[in-house]
């Protein structure tokens, strides 16, 4: 049996005046799982998740989280929910300690503030106002007020947006760990590798409409079943031998660097044996498999507007 | 949720002491004006009447800058709060809308009471016997004038685009409407048209109810009325044209 729905949305749109941010919106989510919305900026992502969230109206459609209605129940869905706005902010001059400490306030029910600093890596920056801190520093502050009040699902939007990869790969360590605990995740991002390496399953939005849903390994699969094999040898005439499992591109196979096209699972092994069937001397070799973000660009047939 | 509304107006305190020029501007600039004015006009001689007589009464010209500057800081601390998105983050918690705002509210409501202990005690040592006026009575006067303008500094920061434009809008509305509170010179001297304005200003009933109480009328219901309507209308519609974003 598969786990129980945490949120669920059907035919959502919601337009500012003229403005149509989003057109039909469905997706479900399932209770531990890290759920991502990916799409350029301006796709909706934003608006999707704060109409989920309960901070938007929605013009139409359905949503039901934690089996609540977003905003008819708002004020018992805020306290099982934690969120992270996109370009959020705090008051300039709060302390790290006051801002957590007025977060547990609010909330009725609280993890302790300096277990979840030290967690978080932020406990020497305690008594630190919050326009002294790094961007790293201050989306992990975000992070922390998200998980005070220990919630069942917790909301990212565009969490590691402007931060260079260190902190970028150690936000991916904390979001892995909210998981680890049994939170379900719901995250926005434009970056595909960010979403390849967090996300059970992704649901991809482009002009306000999910064009397609599923785990990355499975899209990948589905829309770019296609390899490639870049070797390098000096053997000449090395190309002919693999004329019967995939094409090699002639212009690609100029020099001594031959790039073999095929698809499925086999054909990196069909070329492996063949090499060493025929006993080809290889200097280079290696496999190019595509991407969420090929799968992503083949699907929205434009770039990733960043 | 009554915890939330004192721990969000104690660290909201905090916040705001940590920042000079808001002092300054709230505490300092009062101060200055009283201990200023008061000298020039020889208040320092003659007590109560000197203060309160002279061109105009510096005391509560002194008093209604404490609360313009409060509705100011208000209107700036909102309009930077809802640009950089907190107002929008903390209404994502269980705070209620009225808890998030009413805790500025309060904040200001303690620096006016600071404003006015400052001014009460800087004119207890320079002007001896110039502030021998009920103080109960002049803080509810003040406090009540507070409010009512402070709501409208809701009405002008729930309208304002930015918070480049906050100060100068706010500026622009509330240093007028000083002028014709009939603190510097009588209402009754206006032109007819002009008057009508300022009996629809609540600085006009501020002056008015805070001079009853210090030339010793008492308290005036049909002044503290208008404030309290100023502050029924002004919150009224805020609520309806607030933006958190």
């Amino acid at each position: 049996m598969p786990p129980p729905l945490v949120i669920s949305v059907s035919h959502l749109a919601k337009r500012y005046g003229a403005t149509v941010a989003v057109d039909d919106v469905s997706l479900d989510v399932r209770e531990g799982e890290i759920f991502g919305l990916i799409g350029p900026n301006g796709a909706g992502k934003t608006t999707t998740m704060e109409c989920i969230e309960g901070l938007r109206a929605a013009d139409r459609g359905a949503i039901t989280i934690l089996g609540l209605d977003p905003r008819r129940d708002a004020a018992a869905l805020r306290r099982r929910i934690g969120v992270q706005h996109q370009d959020a902010h705090l008051q300039k001059r709060i302390k790290v300690w006051e801002a957590l400490d007025l977060w547990s306030t609010v909330y009725s029910r609280a993890v302790d503030a300096d277990a979840l600093l030290a967690r978080l890596g932020l406990d020497g920056k305690r008594d630190a106002w919050f326009m002294t801190l790094s961007g790293g520093q201050k989306q992990r502050l975000f992070v922390a007020l998200a998980l005070i009040h220990d919630p069942e699902l917790v909301f990212l939007d565009e969490l590691t947006t402007g931060l260079d990869p260190q902190a970028r790969r150690a936000i991916w360590g904390l979001v892995m760990d909210i998981k680890a605990r049994g939170k379900t995740v719901f995250l926005t991002t434009h970056l595909m590798e960010e979403a390849e390496r967090l996300c059970d399953r992704v649901a991809i939005i482009e002009h306000g409409r999910v064009i397609e849903i599923g785990a990355p390994a499975q899209l990948v699969a589905k829309h770019c079943p296609e390899r490639r094999v870049v070797f390098t040898t000096d053997a000449a005439g090395a190309a002919a031998h693999f004329a019967g499992i995939g094409a090699v591109t002639p212009a690609a196979s100029a020099g001594f660097i031959h790039t073999l096209h095929g698809a499925g699972d086999d054909f990196v092994t069909d070329v492996i044996h063949i090499i060493a069937h025929e006993g080809i001397r290889v200097r280079g070799f290696r496999t190019e498999t595509p991407t969420l973000e090929d799968v992503f660009l083949k699907l929205t047939g434009g770039s990733v507007r960043g | 949720m009554f915890r939330g509304f004192l721990k969000l107006t104690w660290v909201e305190t905090k916040i705001f002491v940590r920042e000079p020029m808001g002092l300054v501007g709230t505490l300092g600039m009062p101060l200055v004006l009283f201990v200023g004015l008061g000298r020039m006009l020889g208040a320092g001689r003659s007590g109560a009447p000197a203060l309160g007589g002279a061109p105009f009464n510096v005391a509560i010209l002194s008093a209604l800058l404490i609360a313009v500057s409060a509705v100011m800081s208000l209107v700036t601390i909102i309009s930077i709060y809802r640009e950089g998105g907190i107002l929008k983050r903390l209404r994502a918690t269980p705070l209620s809308p009225l808890t998030i705002l009413g805790a500025h509210v309060a904040v200001k409501l303690v620096f006016t009471i600071a404003g006015l202990a400052l001014l009460v005690a800087a004119g207890r040592q320079l002007f001896p016997g110039a502030l021998d006026v009920p103080l109960v009575p002049f803080t509810a006067a003040l406090l009540l004038s507070t409010l009512s303008i402070l709501s409208l500094g809701f009405l002008i920061a729930s309208v304002v685009p930015t918070a480049r434009f906050a100060q100068p809008i706010g500026a622009a509305v509330v240093y007028p409407m000083i002028a014709l509170s009939g603190v510097f010179f009588p209402i009754s001297r206006l032109p007819s048209g002009l008057r009508l304005v300022a009996y629809a200003l609540p600085t006009t009933h501020a002056v008015a109810l805070m001079r009853g109480v210090w030339e010793g009328a008492g308290w005036q219901w049909g002044n503290a009325a208008a404030l309290a309507i100023v502050f029924v209308a002004c919150s009224g519609l805020s609520s309806r044209l607030f933006r958190w974003e």
